[in-house]
């Protein structure tokens, strides 16, 4: 049994849970990248606001919101919670679990007529 | 980062590979596997809360309705601070790869005060829609409404203690400079409820008021 305190493991330097691996940080964004994601995150949001006050073609509006809360998912995703430099092994894991909702959830509420109304 | 032999020993890390975690069989972090698996799994929970949503939308047969109480403008200034804050988190990752623990913790007391905020936020919501006539019992609209932006909050609010841990343990001295990948953990924690609200706020505020 190990006699390390959990203090004492969670302020070593040996401590088995440290930086990432070698090489992959590096790959992540610097601070003006994550600004400038930030940036077009906010105009996005703008934009979504900004069409919600626009009377008619609501199915073309419908669709181009949920375009404007896709592309914001995925650069959240991609950048800021750094999918596109990581492994791939992480991509795979939140994207089946969000197909995995996304097509039971689906097959329930057609099941149910939501979307006939 | 060079790791000894000796240093291996204790922590069974692998001197060759220069791992900066225990030797897996992925050679990835076990830890962050698992708080992706754990995302993953939250999706299947969101998207059940967002389902019942989208379910009983528009079967209410009294009122109030979303369009009575719902306030736009002001639920995009909660949108954007939450959106913020997953920048000011990320501000707050990056000064921990530097080795810069002060300016984490003014970065992760920033975050922490967004979601605070946004918290602070969804309570004055919660409450006006109280008082026009909405509650958990009123209607289908008003179960469902609270129920999914009520979890949400939820891991919010989880969320900011983290962050708040985070930053007592990095001013007390306890948090070792080589410990990014905690912060990086939090970090993914907190950009997953951003997420979400991402989709609760198109899906459930924007959509169904498009005339």
């Amino acid at each position: 049994m190990s006699s390390t305190t959990h203090d004492e493991a969670f302020s070593s330097p040996d401590a088995a849970m440290e930086s990432p691996e070698p090489g992959v940080e590096e790959h992540y964004p610097d601070e003006w990248q994550y600004i400038k994601v930030a940036l077009i995150l906010f105009a996005i949001t703008m934009a979504e606001v900004g069409i919600y006050y626009i009377s008619g073609a609501e199915r073309a509006i419908i669709s181009l919101m949920a375009v404007m809360m896709i592309a914001k998912f995925t650069l959240v995703a991609l950048y800021f919670m750094h999918l596109r430099f990581d492994s791939k092994l992480f991509r795979r894991l939140f994207v089946t679990g969000i197909i995995l909702a996304v097509a039971v959830y689906l097959i329930a509420l057609s099941s149910l007529h939501v979307f006939q109304r | 980062m060079a790791v000894t032999e000796a240093q291996a020993a204790g922590t069974g890390q692998h001197p060759e590979q220069g791992l900066s975690h225990p030797v897996t069989s992925t050679g990835l972090s076990n830890e962050k596997i698992a708080m992706w698996a754990f995302l993953g799994s939250e999706c299947l929970l969101f998207g059940a809360l967002i389902s019942t949503y989208l379910l009983y939308r528009g079967r209410s047969v009294a009122g109030p309705f979303p369009h009575d109480v719902y306030d736009i403008p002001y639920t995009s200034v909660s949108s954007f601070v939450l959106l913020m804050s997953s920048l000011t988190m990320v501000l707050a990752l990056a000064a921990m790869q530097r080795r810069d623990q002060r300016r984490m913790r003014v970065w992760l007391v920033t975050t922490a005060l967004l979601g605070a905020t946004f918290i602070g936020g969804q309570v004055y919501e919660f409450t006006v829609f109280y008082r026009a006539g909405l509650s958990l019992h009123q209607n289908l609209f008003g179960s469902s409404f609270f129920v999914l932006t009520g979890f949400h909050g939820a891991h919010v609010t989880i969320g900011i203690l983290m962050l708040l841990s985070l930053f007592t343990i990095s001013a007390k001295g306890r948090l070792a400079d080589n410990r990014v990948e905690t912060v990086e953990l939090i970090g993914l924690y907190w950009h997953f409820v951003d997420v979400v609200w991402i989709v609760i706020f198109t899906m459930v505020y924007l959509i169904p008021g498009v005339k």
